[in-house]
């Protein structure tokens, strides 16, 4: 008995702590694609966020410092690529490629004197009483401050995008830059902002990997999580909530890459791995098979350039 | 601020200036971060750019690197044209790679002439089927073809390892993940004694060649012309979408299968976890660098396999990580796609001056 509730707390875990870097990445994502703004950058972002943030902590030894550098670092290469897509008007799908493909070059540089460094994680914040709670009390009350602000950002988003006056702007600059623009909003920087909130995000879902999920820097690390973010987008219809529904679905099928072998399934372990892949491959099917709703869904402005007339 | 007034007519000028002014910078750029690393700078840019090329093996080298690089970069500028974002190929590759090695490792020893032709058709076969389902899913269902193919890629490289971890491993390998090795009438042919440079090199020659004529003479090349200056047209001279979604993949597949191939069969020799140092990914710059023209990514491939070879000469030379390779591909896509912004706006800085009556 006392087991099985065991290995249920640890799967438990497994999904929470796969998830939350997917989270706060599509999160991110889906504020900037509300304005408009395609950013297939993500994947570099997180990167040059999980570097950043795991090289802030081994130099200062404070892990919060090391999330806080992470977010700025994300925020950096978001605002680079708001002054190539905002400013510039380049193609916002080449450009998002660059990133990623800079990111990815520029993270593998910065991360070389931090190979096989570790750190000590970020700690658990047990909630007071709450913790205590038996079975509960460790599932949901003794996580990292990030799992927390997870969770409080999927509520907060979703006030704020569907029931402010800022939300509002921000959907119609979404939707039709070009009326928010007439009625007097400053569209180009609205976007601006999306963006950054955007990175910012990004790179803290990599400081969750570099900080909490390993807890060190290797190459690549984030091994596609960006892109996975983006299709989740796409998933949760442009939807906070239902970006939570499915990061904690990814994260269920990481257990099965983590834990498989050990629960005696006899499958060679790279097929195991390919299963968060083949996973997003057939939710984006699923998801986009009905073009008529995906594109009632979608922003409509999503990925077009916009150029004030004056 | 900086302001964008767009030009009357694109400038054919800097279609051609902006990859060179995106060199420029990348090396400016390049400069600025050895300083930053400690390094001598002048020092860092001639070991990365110049003595790769100082003698006729370092040229062979570029060859031999640069192959796989434009085979992949012609397939993608296709796709780039019509607006078919493939960025699987590096998974197309290892399929390549998968469907070529299996025969060579399955023939034996002794085999005849047909085997590396066999090995050519399962390699584009392979990178085609690859290519397919994303085409499929596009086609039928819907799905960005972005993030399709790239999570293809992922499910295509573990694939590779399974096999070359499990049923492919080489028996007397020392437990080593490579297969064996292939024999002599499943590798391509050197051309030149003492280097590396092999068949591989009058393919891609051939393969850039029948593009270009393909694009520049067919129908099927016109229809991507058409569809990428201007897809409305294309709609209304009843070019199918999907039709041209299926070929851009297809023969991006077979290309990036090809190149899979000739890397197993020509300088690997053996199918090994990692048959390529992220070739279907700097494709991608090697493409619009080239300006999506067969030409241009002829030469685009020379210029970025020069930064794999220079990234080598570096960590040799000086101790340096491998990685500055990819921030200089990163750069320099990143430089040019800023740079193009002068083929269709002039960049003005400060104020917009309004001359009265003067504007539309």
């Amino acid at each position: 008995m006392n087991e099985t509730l065991l290995v249920l707390q640890a799967a438990c875990l497994t999904i929470i702590g796969a998830a939350t870097p997917l989270l706060f990445a599509a999160l991110g994502e889906l504020v900037t694609e509300r304005a408009g703004v395609l950013n297939l950058g993500l994947e570099g972002m997180m990167l040059i966020g999980a570097v950043a943030a795991f090289a802030a902590t081994v130099v200062s030894g404070n892990p919060y410092l090391g999330v806080l550098l992470g977010a700025l670092a994300g925020a950096l290469m978001a605002l680079l690529h708001g002054i190539m897509v905002l400013t510039l008007l380049t193609n916002q799908v080449a450009t998002g490629l660059a990133m990623t493909l800079f990111g990815v070059g520029l993270s593998a540089l910065l991360g070389a004197g931090f190979v096989g460094v570790t750190v000590a994680p970020l700690p658990a914040l047990p909630v007071p009483l709450l913790a205590s709670l038996p079975l509960l009390g460790p599932l949901l009350f003794e996580h990292n401050l990030l799992v927390y602000l997870s969770l409080l950002l999927v509520v907060g988003l979703s006030l704020f995008i569907c029931r402010t006056r800022a939300g509002l702007i921000l959907r119609a600059v979404g939707e039709s830059p070009s009326s928010a623009h007439a009625l007097g909003y400053p569209v180009i920087r609205i976007r601006y902002l999306a963006l950054l909130f955007g990175g910012a995000m990004a790179g803290v879902g990599g400081a969750y990997l570099s900080l909490v999920y390993t807890p060190m820097w290797s190459e690549n690390m984030t091994a596609g999580r960006g892109w996975v973010a983006l299709a989740l987008v796409v998933f949760a219809s442009w939807r906070p909530g239902r970006a939570l529904l499915g990061a904690y679905m990814f994260g269920g099928v990481t257990i099965l890459q983590l834990h498989g072998q050990g629960m005696g399934l006899s499958i060679p372990s790279q097929f195991l791995s390919m299963l968060p892949y083949l996973a997003t491959v057939l939710v984006l099917v699923l998801i986009s098979r009905d073009g008529v709703k995906l594109r009632e869904n979608r922003p409509a402005s999503l990925g077009l350039l916009f150029r004030p007339s004056s | 601020m900086l302001r964008l007034e767009p030009r009357p007519q694109a400038s054919r000028a800097m279609i051609y200036l902006s990859p060179l002014l995106a060199l420029l910078l990348t090396l400016g750029s390049g400069f600025v971060i050895f300083r930053l690393l400690g390094v001598d700078a002048g020092q860092a840019l001639y070991a990365f750019f110049i003595q790769p090329l100082s003698d006729g093996y370092g040229v062979s080298e570029l060859l031999v690197k640069a192959v796989p690089l434009v085979l992949i970069g012609v397939g993608l500028a296709v796709g780039f044209r019509a607006n078919v974002w493939n960025i699987g190929a590096e998974g197309q590759l290892a399929m390549g790679a998968v469907f070529a090695g299996g025969l060579a490792i399955w023939v034996p020893e002794e085999s005849g002439v047909w085997v590396l032709p066999a090995m050519l058709l399962l390699g584009m076969l392979g990178g085609m089927l690859w290519a397919a389902i994303p085409a499929l899913l596009r086609t039928r269902y819907n799905a960005n073809e972005i993030l399709t193919s790239l999570m293809l890629s992922y499910v295509a490289l573990l694939f590779l390892s399974y096999l070359v971890h499990g049923p492919w491993r080489d028996p007397e390998g020392f437990n080593f993940p490579e297969s064996k090795l292939f024999a002599a009438s499943a590798t391509l042919p050197i051309l030149l004694d003492g280097t590396r440079l092999h068949l591989g090199l009058p393919i891609a020659m051939a393969v850039v060649a029948g593009v270009w004529v393909m694009l520049a003479r067919t129908l099927v090349g016109f229809q991507v012309r058409v569809v990428g200056a201007s897809p409305r047209a294309a709609q209304f001279a009843g070019f199918r979408e999907r039709a041209m979604i299926w070929f851009a993949l297809l023969l991006a597949g077979a290309l990036a299968g090809l190149a899979g191939m000739i890397e197993v069969a020509g300088p690997i020799g053996q199918l090994v976890p990692q048959v390529s140092p992220g070739y279907g990914f700097t494709a991608i710059i090697v493409a619009f660098v080239g300006r999506l023209h067969p030409a241009g990514v002829t030469a685009a491939g020379l210029l970025l396999a020069l930064s794999y070879l220079g990234g080598e000469n570096l960590q040799i030379e000086m101790g340096l990580p491998q990685a500055v390779t990819g921030v200089f591909q990163g750069m320099l896509l990143f430089y040019l796609l800023a740079c193009d912004v002068m083929i269709h706006y002039r960049v003005r800085i400060g104020r917009p001056r309004v001359i009265e009556g003067a504007r539309r």
